[in-house]
């Protein structure tokens, strides 16, 4: 298929708007004849997972970018960063590294992206709406914005998503067009709860990850989520297992009232039933530990901890009181922290060991003080990475059970 | 002798390469799953776990997870620890950018083919070429493998 370019995309690419929105039409030009576009399309937003810092390529980038006089053309947000900029001296890097690392966080705000540094832009006043097409970075905020509130975009990764960001524009293909967002493969859950578990939707998460390769899984039966964390954490470990951009639950998601608004009136490629056992069996995959193994730390928030979620926390810390030392990290917003601050919602809670952290998230970066012992955490997706990321053991459980863990000193599960 | 592996391509990035297939019918996510000052995979979950991709031809069905493996895969670029050249079944775009910003900064071209993975077994010697119409072409690297390769002892290889 050729690539139709405006005169206004020609303009860019010619280099009348600047270096960098020539070098950025470029690239974007290169990637959408890669994935076969047959134009461009006009976006509303971007979110920008750029702020990693990964080494020297994703720094260059950017200077390069700042050095050409580059300007974002729309409201665009950015994903975590190495660093918590609020609370200086949390992570703990060698200077070679906090340097650079720092640099690529400024960048970009020299380039007019907001300072929000968050995995769930969608908990930010920067919030897309239904139907709206949009270039985000990040697998759990795309299958959130996607699935969740019926926003448009692709899995767009470094560069591109600044790309897009920079001109403005993002290719006309896959996720942005309507017919390509029809349910594929569908999964039955025999399971009913009127008051699901977090982990049922992280164990859903997981499985759908796994087994939809690049089809869009249809969820039938699912229980009715108690708010859109818990959707949230089953995307984030969809994304984690899988490649998942847009999932459709059935009677829950905005594009799929019923089945066959999911599947556009197509039949299913394929059907998957998913039992309790299914669940039970991915979930304890997560764990590499026993119950009763001594505790290092507990990590919340990934994705970000929502003021939802934070109004669940803080109850059970009162309750269980954990009062052995044993950090509870909790990863959140800037945005969402400074509310909680003006709330005084936070006032005494360091005496349990809470320790907010915010700008980026305790997988990605050197926070956690101690490795020896297991790290709890009630997200699939941490549990999944921090491994191989940080080289720590985990345990995952429900949020209750990691403050009640963190009181007594070692991995305690409620009985299921 | 050597098995039969030529076949034609899309490129995704254009570029020529030859090196041994690594091959993995799970796919593996860059970001979390390679260290780019080495090349080694570090993901616990998947089978390659302690391989090295650096130079290889890393085979396999699509990309997977986070959308930050492309600048893990630019940055691997630009140290070499890259694999020498990429096939996927299905076209991936999280990587098709890492591969298309290393070649903007760096001019480092790491050529990323869609194509037919079957038959593709770890070890085998991998060229690819662009043919005359741009298409990716996937052969037989060597047919007559050096003495270094020969010494890499596979089950299944060279028959």
């Amino acid at each position: 298929m050729t690539l139709e370019l405006t005169a206004q995309d020609r303009s860019m690419l010619d280099g009348e708007q600047g270096p960098s929105a020539a070098a950025a039409m470029k690239i974007l030009v290169a990637f959408s004849k890669a994935v076969g576009a047959g134009s461009l399309l006009d976006i509303a937003g971007a979110h920008i997972d750029g702020c990693l810092y990964h080494g020297k390529a994703g720094l260059d980038f950017v200077e390069r970018l700042v050095e050409g006089g580059g300007r974002v053309q729309v409201p665009t947000t950015l994903n975590v960063g190495s660093f918590d900029l609020i609370h200086p001296g949390m992570v703990k890097m060698p200077v070679a590294e906090e340097v650079p690392a720092q640099r690529l966080m400024k960048a970009h705000l020299v380039l007019g992206c907001q300072a929000t540094f968050t995995c769930a832009p969608y908990q930010t006043r920067f919030r897309p709406s239904f139907g709206e097409q949009i270039a985000w970075g990040e697998s759990n905020a795309i299958v959130f914005a996607n699935s969740v509130i019926g926003a448009r975009t692709n899995r767009y990764g470094d560069f591109i998503d600044l790309c897009c960001a920079m001109t403005g524009r993002a290719p006309a293909w896959g996720l942005h067009l309507s017919e390509n967002r029809r349910g594929r493969i569908l999964f039955e859950l025999a399971i009913a709860d009127p008051e699901p578990s977090d982990s049922l939707f992280v164990g859903v998460g997981l499985i759908i990850g796994q087994a939809s390769g690049d089809r869009i899984p249809v969820i039938a039966g699912l229980p009715q989520p108690r708010d859109e964390d818990q959707m949230k954490a089953l995307g984030a470990a969809a994304a984690t297992t899988g490649a998942v951009a847009l999932f459709h639950a059935v009677g829950i998601t905005p594009e799929a009232r019923t089945l066959d608004e999911a599947f556009q009136g197509d039949a299913p490629d394929e059907t998957i039933r998913i039992s309790r056992a299914d669940i039970d069996h991915a979930l304890a995959r997560l764990s590499t530990v026993p119950a009763s193994t001594p505790l290092a730390a507990v990590s919340l928030g990934t994705p970000h901890f929502s003021h939802e979620e934070w109004m669940r926390l803080l109850p059970l810390l009162r309750e269980a009181a954990p009062g052995r030392g044993i950090p509870i990290y909790v990863n959140t917003g800037r945005a969402t922290l400074a509310r909680l601050q003006e709330e005084g919602a936070l006032v005494g809670m360091e005496a349990f060991g809470l320790i907010p952290v915010v700008d980026t998230c305790t997988y990605v970066t050197a926070i956690l003080e101690s490795l020896d012992g297991v790290v709890m955490t009630n997200s699939g997706k941490w549990a999944h990475y921090a491994p191989g990321n940080i080289g720590v053991s985990v345990a995952f459980a429900e949020m209750q059970d990691c403050i009640r863990s963190a009181a007594v000193g070692h991995v305690v599960r409620s009985a299921s | 002798m050597t098995r039969p592996v030529e076949r034609a391509g899309i490129f995704q990035l254009a570029a020529e390469a030859k090196g041994q297939a690594l091959v993995f019918s799970q796919p593996l996510s860059f970001w979390g799953g390679i260290d780019a000052e080495t090349g080694d995979i570090t993901d616990h979950s998947h089978s390659g776990l302690g391989q090295n991709v650096a130079g290889k031809i890393l085979v396999m069905p699509s990309g997977r997870g986070s959308s930050s493996s492309s600048s893990v895969l630019a940055e691997a670029i630009r140290r070499g620890t890259a694999p020498a050249g990429i096939l996927l079944e299905r076209p991936d775009p999280i990587l098709a950018v890492g591969a298309i910003v290393a070649e903007f900064l760096y001019e480092i071209r790491m050529p990323l083919v869609v194509c037919d993975i079957g038959g593709i077994i770890s070890g085998d010697r991998i060229s690819i070429g662009v043919g005359a119409n741009g298409s990716a072409i996937v052969g037989s690297g060597d047919a007559r493998p050096s003495g270094l390769e020969a010494s890499v002892v596979t089950p299944f290889d060279g028959k």
